[in-house]
């Protein structure tokens, strides 16, 4: 069983999953962030492959993307970076980006290095679930890696119910048909698709993401679902000034 | 049917895509899936149209009496004379109403946003053609209208700006890389995720997600059947070579479509090279790139090492892209159409040349278009023929022109 599944088997609710970008906000924070947030009690961790054209992220996440590519960040990088993680992590960890970096890198090298270093799932916007099921699931599944699909207010229940099959790990549910940047607050719309989702008591754990920036929308998120994810606000709280360890510290203590 | 045959039935416009949008192993839809039940519905909804009799005509009359179609077509004496070799012709989609080729599927995406019962239609553009041509077809149906448009651009072509201020539109400057075409799709794509229910985006060229290469092609594919008609009319036979300029490729599509199963016509896509062939210093995406994904499709890409698309650079705001229509990347691999490059300097040239030849000043796109052919008469006989797609006029591009090349041409 991956950490993902241990995970969602021994803790029911509350399951804070924070994202950050890798070499953000300089080139080698990337091990520091992650074993903060373990440390300060993140359950789960997606550390994003910065793009420079990532169409499904607002703009703190896209600046931090930039940021990183200029520090020199690459998916290379960021394997040479993780390829000891596992000494120190033990919480599951996420890959999330854009299907180009990952073509250009090549596919097999890609998922051996997952496996080496250890990642548990990865979260790819832009790969078309008919892509996912003809190319990929079967190599995915031999490393035990999973892949996280996103639904929305817009996807059609039928398209959820597949996606239910095809996941091994949880459902990413956006919470609203937007890109990621901290709104606050849930809104009665948003609310009755929660509870939509609720209904259809899918056998995948599910996360709320995108609009989550605090202990109040956190918890409420958490009223509808298995757990939230964290990406802009934890963005801007690791990029304040001051010690890294104590801000992300500082900041998932504020959440839980 | 022999393999040849079969090869060019492949070719055939209503052959292409298959129906998940590929053409050949390009285009696709790639998307985040806030989208992509949006881009089902525009799917469903443009398969419907295309065969609906009331739309048909309705975009028919429009395209008669507001557009002013068909376009001529126009025998170049003076400049094939001066050349000495081939016959040049152009097709004139630079006297359509608002000066260029976009007009085409704006007409026809406008009409199909008012279908889906939209409020708003957002795109991009470059060099302002699409946003002129999109914000006059949306004062035209009644739409709301947003034009993302790279600060750049906005510098450089800033009479379209001010002409689609006029028509009601609000542009929208974006500020963030090099603020040219390629971040005014990514801030068109960031704003219709984050209201996909009300708005269209109606992407400027043959590029993009499923359907929108195929619906823009379709749209333009009128430039070709009005052409193929015009001239054999006027020469009595298909014409010898087709010559036309990529950027995304919309008005290149929109010629070639009708002539890609004639094999005895050879056909040339002409891309910028800039001021080098050198890394970011150009935009001649198929000539240079390799196959990726950008902006939801899959193409030929110029990129980094690393997977991101690299920095392009042209004079011509509208070629300015580091992708290409998938059709397009697919008519390369087949070998069917010749993909060639011109640099700034030969397009200025050519823009100088046809102006004071023949009196028509041409877009700085389409010069790219008319440099490679007047390259491509001197090698030619007399009795053959090169038909141009003149995709836009050079009205937005004088004072670009003159400031920058002016001297050399003798205005001081």
């Amino acid at each position: 069983m991956n950490r993902i599944n241990q995970l969602f088997e021994n803790k029911k609710n509350n399951i804070l999953t924070v994202y950050f970008t890798a070499g953000f906000p300089e080139l080698n924070d990337t091990l520091t962030i992650l074993k903060s947030a373990e440390e300060a009690g993140a359950d789960i961790v997606e550390i994003g492959m910065p793009f420079s054209d990532p169409l499904a992220d607002g703009p703190t996440i896209q600046a931090s993307g930039d940021k990183a590519l200029e520090n020199g960040m690459s998916i290379a990088k960021l394997f040479e970076q993780l390829k000891d993680m596992r000494k120190e992590i033990s919480i599951p960890v996420l890959l999330m980006g854009y299907l180009n970096p990952v073509h250009r890198y090549g596919w097999d090298k890609f998922l051996q290095q997952c496996e080496y270093c250890g990642i548990d799932g990865l979260i790819l916007p832009d790969l078309p679930i008919e892509e996912y099921k003809s190319d990929f699931k079967d190599k995915f599944e031999k490393i035990g890696l999973s892949n996280v699909f996103l639904i929305t207010p817009q996807t059609p229940n039928e398209r959820i119910r597949m996606i239910d099959e095809l996941s091994t790990g949880f459902i990413y549910m956006v919470s609203s048909a937007s890109t990621t940047g901290a709104k606050s607050g849930i809104t009665e719309e948003q609310e009755a698709y929660f509870n939509r989702i609720a209904q259809m008591e899918l056998k995948s754990p599910v996360q709320i993401g995108f609009g989550i920036s605090d202990r109040g929308s956190f918890n409420r998120a958490c009223e509808f679902a298995d757990g939230a994810i964290i990406g802009s606000a934890f963005i801007k709280a690791i990029q304040k000034s001051g010690s890294i360890d104590v801000n992300v510290k500082n900041f998932i203590s504020s959440i839980k | 049917m022999t393999v040849k045959e079969d090869k060019l039935t492949a070719l055939a416009v209503e052959n292409m895509p298959d129906e998940n949008g590929f053409f050949g192993e390009y285009g696709g839809r790639f998307i985040p899936p806030a989208l992509e039940s949006i881009m089902e519905e525009i799917e469903q909804a443009y398969l419907e149209i295309r065969k609906d009799p009331a739309f048909i005509e309705e975009l028919a009359v429009l395209n008669k009496h507001f557009t002013g179609r068909p376009s001529p077509v126009y025998h170049c004496k003076a400049l094939s004379e001066a050349i000495g070799g081939g016959q040049i012709y152009l097709k004139r989609e630079d006297l359509n109403h608002t000066g260029a080729h976009k007009i085409n599927h704006c007409l026809g995406e406008a009409l199909l946003a008012k279908r889906l019962g939209k409020k708003k239609i957002i795109a991009e553009t470059g060099a302002g053609q699409h946003g002129v041509a999109l914000a006059t077809a949306a004062a035209l149906v009644g739409l709301e209208c947003d034009i993302y448009m790279g600060e750049v651009d906005i510098a450089k072509e800033y009479p379209n700006v001010v002409r689609m201020q006029i028509l009601g539109a609000k542009v929208v400057p974006v500020g963030h890389g090099l603020k040219t075409l390629k971040e005014a799709v990514d801030a068109a794509f960031e704003a219709y995720l984050a209201d996909p229910v009300t708005q269209l985006y109606a992407i400027g060229s043959v590029v993009g997600p499923h359907p929108f290469p195929m619906m823009v092609r379709d749209f333009q594919s009128i430039i070709g059947r009005e052409a193929r008609e015009q001239i054999q009319e006027m020469t009595g036979k298909l014409p010898d070579n087709l010559v036309a300029c990529v950027g995304g490729g919309s008005n290149a599509i929109g010629l070639f479509s009708a002539f890609l199963q004639d094999e005895d016509v050879n056909i040339y896509g002409v891309e910028p090279s800039g001021s080098s062939l050198n890394y970011g210093e150009h935009a001649a995406t198929l000539s240079l790139g390799t196959p990726g994904l950008i902006h939801g499709f899959k193409s030929y890409v110029l990129q980094d090492d690393e997977g991101n698309p690299a920095p392009v650079n042209t004079i011509a705001s509208g070629l300015d892209y580091p992708g290409v229509g998938p059709q397009h990347s697919y008519l390369k691999d087949v070998e069917r159409v010749n993909y060639e490059v011109i640099n700034n300097d030969e397009a200025i040239d050519a823009f100088f040349r046809l102006s004071r030849e023949e009196g028509i000043i041409p877009a700085i796109e389409s010069s790219h278009a008319v440099a490679y052919a007047m390259k491509l008469a001197a090698t030619l006989d007399r009795d053959q023929t090169i038909l141009i797609n003149l995709s836009g006029r050079g009205d937005k591009d004088i004072d670009f022109v003159v400031e920058n090349y002016g001297k050399k041409y003798g205005i001081e």
